[in-house]
């Protein structure tokens, strides 16, 4: 059961084992059913959101390829905002061990969450993980999501707001090959710009127009973790995202 | 592999149906998948058996139906294919369109065995 509400969307029940039965002549039927297959997920997801509401919290998944730098982004944005904004994260990112405790170094509460396959993070996996995370007096949550291209895009977390990275050194073409996951973000972060000078195949335009063929219709950012323009771009959004969750919880 | 996780939902939603209409064997499952669910049809097809071992689908055949990704044009308002990193008017080129099919993960039907012929 959910402590925070009280609502009981624990651990799904174990269910009673249905073994197939010997074939005998019976009557068939065809059932028209017609739903969602992630419906269950889905509702999660919605639950989810009610949490981040009640608390008024804004809540963004971090997606993208391992290495893009989504942890290296998110300790650069809690040393910017130190002071400013109270932010805690949910490290859902297995291949490597320590982003948790990267992000607790810079003085923010970090749940790893460990249960799961290691491919994605569904919506049971973050309301486990909100058992063990206060919400009370944060301002952002940030969910780091597995990193993968591919499964994460199919799962909703109850997030406001689902962010890509593509780094620079991955390809332009990344969009491209990795339509869904692209075309399913709010922002998309174009991520490591202070490599450009080295890695002369990757063309900022190529990128975005990649991201638009693909149906991404968000803003898109270039920006590097060490500060400059873009950071300061991404961090203005952060900004406005909270404020505009302010205003619907007043 | 979140065709696995898929799979299991899938499972669980048909051990469901099977249970309300007091099915004592599920004979086949039909879903449609399109190419924006992020589900790859072929990686379904490897993945139910895994999940579909040890419960009421056991023994039951899955049919994937792939839709294909169907635009509106905004502009021209012409109705038409694309690929799903190409997401433009098939008519004019336009990217100022909607997608109105593709996007669907949706369990359609299941063909279920009762116990006794209905009594009619
Ligand atoms: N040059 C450069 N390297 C970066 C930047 N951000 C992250 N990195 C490096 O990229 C690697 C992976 O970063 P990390 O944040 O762990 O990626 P994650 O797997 O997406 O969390 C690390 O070696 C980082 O130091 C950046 O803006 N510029
Ligand atoms: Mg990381
Ligand atoms: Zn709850
Ligand atoms: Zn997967
Ligand atoms: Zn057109």
């Amino acid at each position: 059961m959910c402590r925070d509400c009280g609502c009981s969307l624990g651990p799904a029940a174990a269910r009673a084992p249905f073994a197939a039965q010997p074939a005998t002549k019976g009557h068939i039927e065809s059932i028209e059913v017609i739903t969602a297959i992630l419906d269950e997920n889905d509702r999660v997801a919605a639950h989810n959101r009610t949490h981040f509401d009640r608390h008024g919290v804004l809540a963004v998944n971090l997606m993208s390829s391992p290495g893009s730098g989504k942890t290296s982004l998110l300790e650069a944005t809690i040393k910017a905002l130190q002071g400013e904004l109270k932010i805690a994260v949910i490290e859902g990112d297995l291949a490597t061990e320590n982003d948790a405790a990267r992000i607790r170094a810079c003085g923010v509460p970090a749940i790893q969450i460990t249960t799961g396959n290691a491919c994605h993070l569904d919506a049971q996996m973050v309301h486990e993980a909100l058992d063990d995370l206060p919400l009370d007096g944060l301002d952002v949550l940030f969910v780091e999501n597995v990193g993968n291209l591919v499964c994460p895009a199919s799962f909703d977390l109850g997030v406001h707001r689902n962010l890509t990275l593509l780094s620079v050194p991955e390809g332009d073409d990344k969009p491209a090959k990795y339509p869904v996951m692209f075309r399913g973000a709010d922002l998309a972060l174009i991520t490591k710009v202070d490599l450009l000078p080295h890695i002369e195949e990757f063309s900022v335009e190529r990128a975005r127009d990649s991201l638009r063929q693909v149906g991404f219709r968000g803003d898109i950012i270039e920006l590097t973790r060490r500060g400059g323009p873009g950071f300061e771009a991404w961090l203005g959004w952060l900004r406005s995202e909270i404020a505009a969750r302010r205003a619907a919880a007043a | 592999m979140h065709e696995l996780a898929v799979c299991q939902a899938l499972i669980e939603q048909v051990e469901r149906v099977a249970r309300d209409n007091a099915a004592r064997r599920i004979l086949s499952i039909t879903v449609s998948v399109g190419p924006l669910s992020g589900i790859e049809a072929k990686l379904l097809e490897h993945a139910y058996p895994l999940a579909a071992a040890g419960t009421v689908a056991e023994e039951a055949k899955l049919l994937v139906v792939t839709v294909p990704v169907r635009v509106r044009c905004r502009t021209c308002k012409a109705e038409t294919e694309a690929a799903s990193n190409r997401l433009l008017c098939g008519s004019c080129n336009d990217w100022h369109v909607d997608v109105i099919a593709g996007e669907e993960m949706l369990l359609q039907r299941v063909e279920i065995e009762t116990a006794d012929e209905p009594v009619h």
